[in-house]
């Protein structure tokens, strides 16, 4: 408990560090893209955010992993807040995305962009997995049943990918308007490090903050049990 | 051939089960009394393997296949006949001459007659006693019960009686767990009385 | 791998009798089916034949998830996942017998489903069918472990279509293309199966034991 503890004030220092640093190189640094002028800085934190979503979603199935190969210790937990977090930042993906196609393309939603549309299919299926731990009871079996649709969920992941690519490759469901991301040189490349490096130190924040809590919350009620 | 130090078992916030210690050996038949909701099923489904502990140390020094399990439902598929029920069980347990074995368990608690009937048909009593045949059809080396006699008339009863003498004569594990403790006091080799 | 065949046809027997016995999940599947074609026809007025192919895909997903709601019922009330997870067979046979039997009645239903689809709608290349059978073998493989996750849950009629419809879209977006006649989805979607009959496999075992 102690070592998570630690480690989160330097982690939250340089996550609100790096953040601050690279919203002013964003808005300051970096210059207008040739397409899309100013509204394309959503970009620098659309793609972070998802990064991190997915960052999380792969942390959360490696402990759902470790649960069911040592049935033991808090790896339980540590998946669901993973997830947790994921969904969090996910949901966030999803709004960045939609103000950025509704800033480029005057569209709250477009099918074309494949991460989009990636996101709401985990979006969905990590929800199922919140319904899912809410309806069995707590213990043994619900934490292997969540472990192995964590398992599930990141297996989906490159399927659902390729899916969907495969999908719109195929004209099945018609392109109309590409999209293009900006060209990484220079400064917008630092930019952009800065910015995915600075959000998955926050992920890792609010990760710790959000197990610090719950070990805290656990600890308090077996403490108000052993006293009763 | 069970080896068990401290154990608990917790369902979320639940304390089903705390410091429970016993040793079961070949021979043995280990009585479990205690009132309801005490933790008498939540021992024997630890013990059979169902669940695992939340803490302490549970060794058993034989095979899955080797132990015989009568919870308080008889497991056996109610829209299947006895006969197809005891074929089922007798094919996932490999039991070689799976036919007579068969046989003579139906005969030996007088389910023979109905035996291809649907279990749905049975009476609760009658039903027991095919859960009884389903935990005995492999021979096993460590027979669990949680409550057996439930349900069962006069008849069956001893049925019961004389296949618990009979099996710990020829040296089989049992734990029973029974409101009725006195019934087999003379069998029992230890008792375990949880809170 | 004898026996663990073995374990399996008999499971597999035991699920098919149970239901020519009950006719519990088939007749409601069937009659599910062509009822929701026939809705299907009065909803989309002037259904294309592409239009009409993803409807096809749809009915036959909702007609899966209503025989695997029913899959693990007698298990679930009956407690008998207790003795089959004592028996000595290994817990990913019950999986698999599970699946085969649900196989078995989920192409019971498209024999009939698929005909009156062409009777209704018309057009039914052999690609379609293709796709529906590999299809099946993904829906059947993934829907049989999420209906026994669901079993062991309070909603679970709620639950398993919220589990399974995120894992199932990839099979439908595999199954409509390959309906539509491009055949590299038919790779996609035995790519599918062969990955997650594989994680079904290796995880099942976690499923029905603590």
């Amino acid at each position: 408990m102690s070592s998570l503890s630690s480690r989160l004030p330097p982690l939250a220092v340089l996550a609100t560090g790096l953040l601050a640093l690279g919203l002013a190189h964003v808005f300051f640094v970096v210059p207008d893209d040739a397409d899309q002028g100013f509204s394309y800085r959503i970009f620098f934190f659309h793609v972070p955010i998802a990064l991190t979503a997915y960052a999380c979603f792969g942390w959360g199935a490696w402990k759902a992993l470790r649960h069911l190969q040592t049935k033991r210790g808090g790896y339980d937990l540590e998946s669901y807040v993973a997830v947790h977090l994921g969904v969090i930042f996910g949901t966030l993906t999803l709004l960045t995305g939609s103000i950025w196609a509704k800033i480029s393309w005057g569209l709250w939603w477009r099918w074309e962009e494949k991460q989009l549309v990636l996101f709401l299919v985990l979006f969905l299926f990590y929800c199922a997995y919140f319904m899912l731990r809410f309806s069995v009871e707590e213990g043994a079996q619900r934490a292997n049943l969540s472990a192995v649709y964590a398992l599930f969920g990141v297996v989906l992941v490159p399927v659902s990918f390729f899916a969907i690519r495969l999908s719109q490759s195929n004209n099945i469901h018609p392109v109309a308007l590409t999209s293009h991301g900006p060209n990484f040189h220079g400064w917008i490349l630092v930019a952009f490090c800065v910015c995915l490096v600075g959000m998955l130190v926050l992920g890792s924040a609010l990760y710790h903050l959000e197990l610090l809590g719950k070990r805290l919350d656990a600890r308090l009620r077996e403490l108000r049990e052993e006293a009763a | 051939m069970i080896v068990a130090r401290d154990l608990a078992k917790r369902y979320g916030r639940k304390r089903v089960l705390a410091n429970v210690s016993l040793e079961l050996r070949s021979g043995e038949l280990l009585l479990v009394t205690g009132p309801n909701g005490s933790g008498k099923t939540t021992l024997l489904r630890l013990l059979a393997g169902l669940a695992a502990p939340s803490s302490g140390e549970l060794s058993h020094a034989i095979e899955r296949e080797q132990v015989g399990f009568l919870g308080h439902e008889p497991l056996v598929y109610r829209e299947l006949s006895a006969l197809e029920n005891l074929e089922l069980f007798g094919r996932l347990y490999r039991i070689r001459e799976r036919g007579e074995r068969i046989g003579m368990l139906l005969e030996r608690y007088g389910l023979w007659d109905a035996r291809h009937e649907r279990v749905a048909g049975y009476s609760r009593g009658m039903q027991q006693r095919l859960g009884l045949c389903r935990a005995l059809l492999h021979d096993p080396a460590l027979l669990i019960l949680d409550e057996p006699f439930t349900s069962l008339d006069g008849a069956g009863a001893e049925l019961l009686d004389r296949e618990l003498a009979e099996a710990r004569a020829r040296d089989r594990a049992l734990v029973v767990a029974t409101h009725d403790p006195e019934r087999l006091a003379a069998l029992a080799t230890g008792r375990l009385a949880l809170a | 791998m004898r026996r663990y065949a073995a374990d399996v046809v008999t499971l597999a027997r035991k699920d098919v009798r149970l239901e020519l016995r009950t006719w519990q999940t088939l007749p409601a599947m069937l009659l599910f089916v062509v009822s929701t074609l026939v809705i299907f026809h009065f909803a989309v007025p002037a259904a294309s034949a592409r239009a009409g192919l993803g409807l096809l895909w749809v009915a036959l997903l909702f007609a899966a998830l209503l025989g695997l709601a029913r899959a693990f019922v007698a298990e679930r009330e009956q407690r008998l996942f207790d003795a089959l997870v004592l028996a000595p067979c290994d817990r990913s046979a019950i999986w698999l017998g599970k699946a085969i039997a649900v196989l078995f009645f989920l192409v019971g239903v498209e024999i009939v489903a698929l005909p009156a689809y062409a009777l209704f709608f018309g057009g039914l290349g052999g690609r379609t069918v293709a796709a529906v059978a590999l299809a099946d073998l993904g829906i059947c493989a993934v829907g049989t472990l999420l209906s026994a996750v669901a079993a062991a849950a309070r909603v679970r009629e709620l639950l398993l279509p919220l589990l399974f419809l995120p894992l199932a879209l990839p099979i439908v977006i595999g199954g409509v293309g390959a309906s539509l006649g491009h055949g590299r989805y038919l790779g996609f979607l035995a790519l599918y199966d062969l990955l997650f009959a594989t994680l079904c496999w290796g995880s099942f075992e976690y499923v029905v034991t603590e």
